[in-house]
């Protein structure tokens, strides 16, 4: 009898831990979203011309009517200077900020859960190097031919310079078993990338190359309406076609042999994994430069907030968790020494880098 | 060839390797159903391969393995999957996952596209982790179970797949003793009830011989012997198996022994009725050569006397001892130092041994 009693209670306890646990992802969730728009809002008001919420908000409002919209927020007392500001240059940036932050941090999930290595990512293996160089390439090639750069070009140039390096990578690795030098070659591949865009960029006379400098130390700056949509169309389907990966992906936490036993195609499996991540980071590259950190440190800080490894949280945490990470240092990089920009990737790596290290101690403490 | 399709599980002259270089050739082997076989031989005889090639994770370089009449290499991804369960010898590390979520990746090629598991696969992942034994350890963290309880759920995670054949790669390796057995107790009771097929390659001789159907021997790129427990563990095969360079390995009983110490007789063991064993072995620790009789063959301590011993006076099974027997025995325990004697008393029928006893100085009460 009492046997049974306490049965029973342990199993009232054990659901009601379940459904804190639930309730405790739902507030997780919450959260991210709740700061990914506090973030969006922060970072169309702050910059060199402060502008206050509620007139972002007006604008945003009467953003869909056209001029004679602007002439009613002019009544308002709006400047269209401030109108031209948030709709041109700050909502078109803080939205790219959100979507290439979510994409990164997506694309260093999916190689991680590729190499089974915690601290995988675009930038540490190089991938984003790839892409970069593959970029100046393209850039200083047609610039010299007089050719105008499209955002199709740019992406695609991007992606095959991110495949590019994938592949070398993917070649060290059938050779080396250890995941630690696996990162090692990633690495060197990313150096030798830089050293090459370096010169292509020092050495190309044209004076339009002074911008790709900028780019090529990664920005969200100059970021057009054209590119938005591009970015968002791009990541918006991969992003579904990840959620259909969902299944394979929690199979392979128990290694590939075992996700291979329970009915896994591995070849397709990581084919279109390795496809998907590249074009993730290919994408963000284009666009914004390499930007370094966030593909590692946004899954791991995920994980550990929500403390599970399930795929159908992970993948859309993840990208909450990215485009959080990115809108904030987009905010430091764009604030803290204005009218003076940093690169966004020493903001990223500034917060990310400690998260790496954090990382690597946990795991050797749990052996 | 009609008796053939009656086998549930049958390997056709699979030849197994990688890169086209043969580990193990020609291996042929039926099962039906509920059978358990196991794989024994050396370090790299190519168990592995075998079992991977199996499992379909190593393409076999010819031959054909055939569950109920289908190839397992032409089946579905998901139909082998549902046929099919593995444990392997690789390291899971299972970050950020719970034993539950471990043991719920068994119903893999049972969900939908998106993976997520329906009410009747949530009771089934509770139901197994009942039979394992490990549904306490549910809501635990995978990285914080031990060596024995992460194998659990790793089995458990393969009978969530309600596979007809199950395949195991060394799986009571680094486990201690309780769950070895405990291991191996929910496997041969898997295959007495539910008919599951096992098929595993095992290094304790001792399990595979109480817990084996079938009993396949791999040795020099070859199925050296195939049969039962009671067939493979005879006289010196299991000793041949693994090429024992160095002390001996008794087949019947398991026992493995250390090599005799050699030389010229120093102590005589007066022994017999398992008496003898103990004393045998404590002299080849302190490496001391030594002498033990009188034995009749199927004494108990014979095996052991005979693996350890300088020399052993004996007569054959059920044999009187006779006079020839105990002057040896004499003679012998005249050229040691000393006499141990191992019987704390001496029946009717061990006379002679008691005459020895006394003849060393040694005075123990009779049974006459």
């Amino acid at each position: 009898m009492h046997d049974l009693f306490s049965d029973r209670e342990i199993q009232i306890e054990m659901k009601r831990l379940k459904e804190n646990k639930m309730s405790y992802r739902w507030l997780g969730f919450v959260l991210l979203v709740l700061t990914t728009l506090a973030l969006i809002a922060v970072n169309l008001c702050m910059g060199s011309v402060k502008i206050p919420v509620d007139q972002v908000w007006q604008i945003l409002v009467n953003a869909g009517k056209d001029m004679p919209a602007a002439e009613v927020l002019t009544d308002v007392g709006i400047s269209g200077t401030s109108q031209a500001i948030i709709r041109q240059i700050r909502l078109p940036r803080t939205l790219a900020a959100a979507f290439l932050g979510g994409a990164l941090a997506l694309s260093g999930y999916l190689l991680q859960t590729f190499f089974q290595n915690p601290i995988a990512g675009p930038f540490v293996l190089g991938i984003s190097s790839g892409a970069k160089l593959a970029v100046a390439l393209t850039l200083v090639g047609i610039l010299q031919m007089g050719i105008k750069s499209s955002s199709v070009l740019l992406i695609a140039a991007a992606f095959v310079g991110a495949l590019f390096a994938m592949g070398f990578v993917l070649l060290f690795a059938r050779h080396i078993y250890q995941s630690a030098m696996l990162i090692v070659s990633g690495v060197m591949i990313g150096y030798v990338c830089s050293a090459v865009t370096d010169f292509v960029v020092t050495f190309a006379d044209d004076s339009n190359i002074v911008n790709l400098h900028n780019w090529s130390q990664g920005s969200f700056s100059g970021i057009t309406w054209d590119n938005v949509k591009v970015i968002t169309v791009l990541v918006v389907v991969t992003y579904i076609g990840i959620i259909f990966l969902a299944k394979p992906i929690g199979a392979c936490q128990l290694g590939e042999a075992y996700a291979a036993s329970v009915g896994v195609n591995m070849r397709v499996f990581r084919a279109v994994l390795v496809f998907l991540a590249s074009l993730l980071a290919a994408t963000v590259t284009a666009y914004a430069g390499p930007i370094s950190f966030v593909g590692i440190a946004v899954p791991q800080l995920i994980r550990s907030m929500f403390r599970t490894a399930k795929p159908l949280v992970m993948i859309p945490a993840c990208f909450l968790g990215g485009a959080v990470f990115c809108l904030l240092s987009d905010l430091i990089a764009r604030t803290v020494f204005a009218p003076v920009e940093l690169s966004i990737s020493s903001v990223t790596a500034l917060f990310g880098a400690p998260v790496v290290i954090w990382v690597m101690m946990r795991r050797r403490r749990n052996g | 060839m009609h008796q053939e399709e009656t086998y549930f599980f049958r390997i056709e002259q699979l030849t197994v390797g990688y890169q086209n270089v043969p580990v193990v050739r020609d291996v042929d082997v039926s099962l039906a159903q509920g059978e358990i076989l196991t794989l024994i031989g050396g370090n790299g005889a190519g168990k592995s391969t075998i079992l991977k090639s199996i499992m379909g994770q190593l393409a076999p370089l010819s031959g054909v393995v055939y569950l109920e009449k289908n190839s397992i290499h032409k089946m579905s991804a998901e139909k082998r999957a549902q046929d099919m369960a593995v444990m392997l010898t690789d390291r899971v590390k299972g970050d950020y996952m719970t034993c539950r979520d471990v043991v719920s990746m068994g119903r893999y090629p049972y969900t939908g596209t998106l993976g997520i598991l329906s009410p009747a696969d949530r009771e089934k992942v509770r139901q197994t982790m009942e039979l394992v034994g490990i549904a306490g350890l549910a809501d635990q963290a995978f990285t914080t179970l031990s060596d024995g309880q992460k194998q659990l759920t790793m089995l458990a995670r393969a009978l969530c797949q309600e596979p007809k054949l199950m395949i195991l790669d060394e799986p009571t390796s680094y486990l201690d003793m309780r769950y070895k057995l405990e291991l191996l107790t929910i496997l041969q009771r898997m295959a007495r009830e539910e008919k599951l097929t096992v098929i595993m390659s095992l290094h304790e001789l001792e399990l595979a011989q109480r817990v084996s159907d079938k009993i396949m021997c791999i040795k020099g790129g070859k199925v050296e012997r195939l049969g039962t427990a009671e067939e493979i563990f005879q006289g010196n095969y299991i000793a041949e198996l693994y090429d024992l360079r160095t002390g001996s390995y008794d087949g019947a009983e398991c026992r493995p022994e250390l090599p005799r110490t050699e030389g010229e007789p120093k102590v005589f063991v007066i022994a017999g009725g398992g008496s003898g064993a103990p004393v045998y072995r404590r002299l080849q620790r302190q490496g001391i050569p030594f002498a033990t009789g009188i034995l009749q063959k199927n004494d108990m301590d014979y095996p052991v006397a005979e693996k350890l011993a300088v020399r052993v006076v004996c007569v054959d099974a059920f044999a009187e001892i006779d006079e020839t027997a105990e002057q040896e025995a004499l003679e012998v325990m005249h050229g040691c130092d000393s006499v141990i004697c191992a019987l704390e008393r001496f029946a009717a029928l061990n006379a002679a041994n008691q005459r020895l006893a006394e003849c060393a100085g040694i005075n123990i009460g009779g049974g006459r």
